[in-house]
């Protein structure tokens, strides 16, 4: 009985242990967040795609390493990079200082503006907190859009909080969201080009201020690994040298 | 409760976590579940005594869409049901036109459409058992004095059932609070939608999820207690005399 | 035919992972059950509190917060654990909570309680006499439990075990909330992409019944081996 008991939960135990690394630049796994088109999405059978997908593995080739996607919620992305589920991020991750305390990020990769999407029929012009008020924001929980609409209209306005973009953007197809708070190419890609409804801008696009809209998206690594930081900064400025980097942006974000 | 409210001081003297904001949030998520929770039961209560009668009556065409009702909502996750009433009402054609949409545009009356044919079915069960133990010789003598079915079922099948359904009944309102849970899937800031933001914001899982655990505990300490009070006072004749 | 729009064969690994998450997390919970009613049944009253205690907590908190609890907060508790070895030893291990162990530890645990309880009240069903008798005739405790107390106990603990494995299939579908692929997941992914929510759901709701009328069948067949011997003993 004890033994059965204390087997199984060895057994247990070490499945969790999957494995031991080292410090040098390596293969590597690279946690992300699906779906959030057209930066990281699926085919409907199951493969991931995606404006970072295909810049990422451009960078670990140019590396010359292999890179694993690791498919992990929003909410619990930081923690599991920490966990060594996962050596980088590479998930339409905001660099700013607060998530700087947790984690090393890489030089901008690309920086989109967040934008508010509404209805084409919408009656809000500029959003303020008087256009907003009791009006219901869809947001996705823990980003930093997340912060933005909370502190700015967290009073004022109802701010539904989603586990993904495309829980939001369905609600918004629907009809249960007045307006929502994403960033550019999310919501152009999700909204501005989708067919199930008619959507527009509303206001400018936005990408200050800075404590809140940081510098851009980065791929984001253990504190400690700075050697891998550095070997994806290079690559970067690589393939935006030769052409590579302006052929994959003009696959996902065609104007 | 002192020493809970001196942690709770302690904790607030220096955190940047549980602000007077974050509070507010709990307090209002306590206030959604509550809400969430006692409408449901409560209307889930109003359906399922009739269902519960129907449930055991001659005629088929009243007995099997309960048993199938019953048998669907109690077979299958709570999170399904939800899913396909918040998800699925939008997909019925010309909604959004209605007057209906006002009320379901919001995600608290789909969850609470779910929660309560959720609630409803167990509760359906739970008192159509204790219909059926009523014992034989109530019925008989109910009998002998003329009552109609009727008059029966209200003054002595339904009232002896409910005092024996107390006890599952109970265990049902706990089960509906911790269900309640899944209403922040649909983006309901209930108590558990309070602490997956807080979660989210300042990557705490610890104080965001053990904070909201606690006054889980409370409730259902709380819920227990009720119950165990109503037990005593409508279960007392059916005590063994010694205890 | 259904179109499934593509979605069929993830659909089908969801439901592999559905059943595979409740399989294992029923048999840790059957382990944590029998462990803790024999805590709770002990003389050692640090042992019965112990028992209590987990019994009473885990009954108390929704079983997704402790999810998330487990999931979220089990992956930063066991970082500063491996981060300290990596400071102080400089030993650089990673261990992953992932979605799954996640989903079985937490399910495994709360159920553990449920059965907890099924199985005390099952063990005491079993009359003192058959034990006394087992020990007269010089079995050792371990062949008396083997023999005597185990069958006598699964008699008394299948309908309430039943009753545990239900609520427990359904459990499985909050894993899909901390991101596990069962077949829930699979179904919202796909009610969303295809804006056909009823579709899948509706799939996914049947497929739960099946499995559940299944089982209801396979409890009442156990349920008549282990009746063998009543009616004309009692």
């Amino acid at each position: 009985m004890k033994l059965n008991k204390l087997l199984s939960i060895g057994v247990l135990g070490a499945s969790m242990i999957a494995g031991v690394a080292n410090a040098e630049v390596r293969d590597i796994r690279i946690g992300v967040d699906v779906p959030y088109e057209p930066m990281e999405y699926r085919t409907p059978d199951g493969e991931l795609t995606g404006f970072d997908i295909e810049l990422g593995n451009a960078m670990c080739e140019e590396i010359g390493i292999q890179c694993e996607w690791v498919v992990q919620g929003w909410d619990g992305i930081i923690p599991g990079l920490q966990a060594r589920k996962y050596d980088a991020i590479m998930s339409s991750m905001t660099i700013n200082d607060q998530r700087r305390e947790q984690v090393l990020f890489s030089d901008p990769y690309i920086t989109p503006p967040s934008a508010w999407f509404a209805p084409t029929d919408t009656e809000i012009e500029t959003p303020s907190e008087e256009s907003l008020e009791d009006k219901t924001i869809g947001v996705q929980r823990g980003t930093l859009q997340d912060n933005y609409v909370t502190d700015l209209y967290g009073d004022v306005a109802d701010v539904n909080r989603y586990a993904t973009a495309d829980d939001m953007v369905l609600d918004m197809d629907s009809g249960r969201l007045d307006i929502v708070f994403l960033d550019f190419p999310i919501g152009k890609s999700t909204l501005l080009d989708s067919e199930a409804g008619d959507y527009t801008t509303v206001g400018e696009k936005i990408t200050e201020p800075k404590e809140y809209f940081g510098e851009g998206f980065g791929i984001a690594f253990r504190q400690r690994d700075e050697a891998l930081a550095k070997a994806f900064n290079e690559a970067l400025a690589t393939l935006k040298e030769n052409g590579t980097y302006a052929e994959i942006e003009a696959k996902y974000f065609s104007e | 409760m002192e020493s809970l409210m001196n942690w709770l001081q302690a904790q607030l003297a220096d955190n940047s976590i549980f602000t007077l904001q974050t509070l507010s949030y709990y307090g209002d998520g306590l206030v959604t579940t509550i809400q969430l929770v006692f409408l449901s039961l409560i209307i889930g209560l109003v359906l399922a005594v009739p269902l519960a009668i129907g449930r055991g009556s001659r005629h088929a065409w009243v007995r099997l869409p309960i048993f199938f009702y019953c048998y669907v909502f109690r077979g299958t996750p709570l999170l399904v049901q939800l899913y396909l009433i918040y998800y699925g009402v939008v997909f019925v054609e010309g909604i959004q036109d209605t007057w209906l949409w006002v009320i379901l545009e919001k995600p608290f009356v789909p969850a609470l459409v779910a929660f309560t044919l959720n609630t409803g079915a167990y509760t359906t069960e739970i008192f159509r058992g204790a219909i059926k133990s009523t014992p034989k010789g109530e019925i008989e003598a109910a009998r002998a004095y003329g009552m109609s079915w009727s008059l029966m079922l209200r003054r002595i099948v339904l009232p002896s059932a409910f005092r024996r359904a107390l006890p599952a009944y109970g265990n049902e309102v706990i089960f509906m609070l911790h269900a309640s849970a899944i209403a922040s899937v649909v983006t309901i800031m209930d108590l558990t939608g309070a602490a997956r933001f807080v979660y989210a914001r300042f990557y705490a899982p610890f104080d965001a999820f053990l904070f909201v655990a606690a006054i889980y505990l409370c409730l259902t300490f709380t819920i227990i207690y009720f119950f165990r009070h109503l037990e005593k006072r409508l279960l007392a004749h059916l005590k063994p005399a010694s205890g | 035919m259904i179109d499934l729009h593509g979605y069929g064969p993830r659909l089908a690994e969801g439901a592999l992972v559905t059943i595979e998450l409740a399989i294992l997390s029923l048999i840790l919970a059957i382990v944590l059950g029998l462990a803790t009613a024999s805590a709770k049944m002990s003389r050692n009253w640090v042992l019965h509190r112990l028992g209590t205690l987990y019994t009473t907590l885990i009954r108390g908190v929704p079983d997704l917060v402790l999810m998330m609890l487990l999931f979220f907060g089990g992956q930063i508790g066991v970082n500063m654990f491996t981060d300290w070895l990596y400071n102080r030893f400089d030993i650089d291990i990673f261990i992953n909570i992932n979605e799954f162990v996640a989903g079985v530890v937490t399910i495994g645990l709360i159920f553990g309680a449920y059965m907890g309880e099924t199985f005390r009240g099952a063990f005491l069903a079993v009359e003192n006499g058959q034990i006394e008798a087992g020990r007269a005739y010089g079995m050792s405790h371990w062949l008396v439990f083997r023999r005597i107390r185990f069958p006598q106990m699964m008699r008394h603990a299948l309908p309430g075990l039943s009753n545990n494995w239900m609520v427990l299939l359904k459990t499985t579908a909050l894993v899909s909330v901390i991101g596990l692929s069962d077949m829930v997941k699979v179904a919202a992914e796909a009610s969303k992409a295809t804006r056909e929510p009823f579709t899948f759901m509706i799939i996914v709701a049947v497929i739960y019944l099946l499995i559940a009328s299944v089982s209801e069948w396979g409890f009442a067949r156990l349920q008549k081996h282990y009746d063998i011997g009543y009616g004309e003993a009692d």
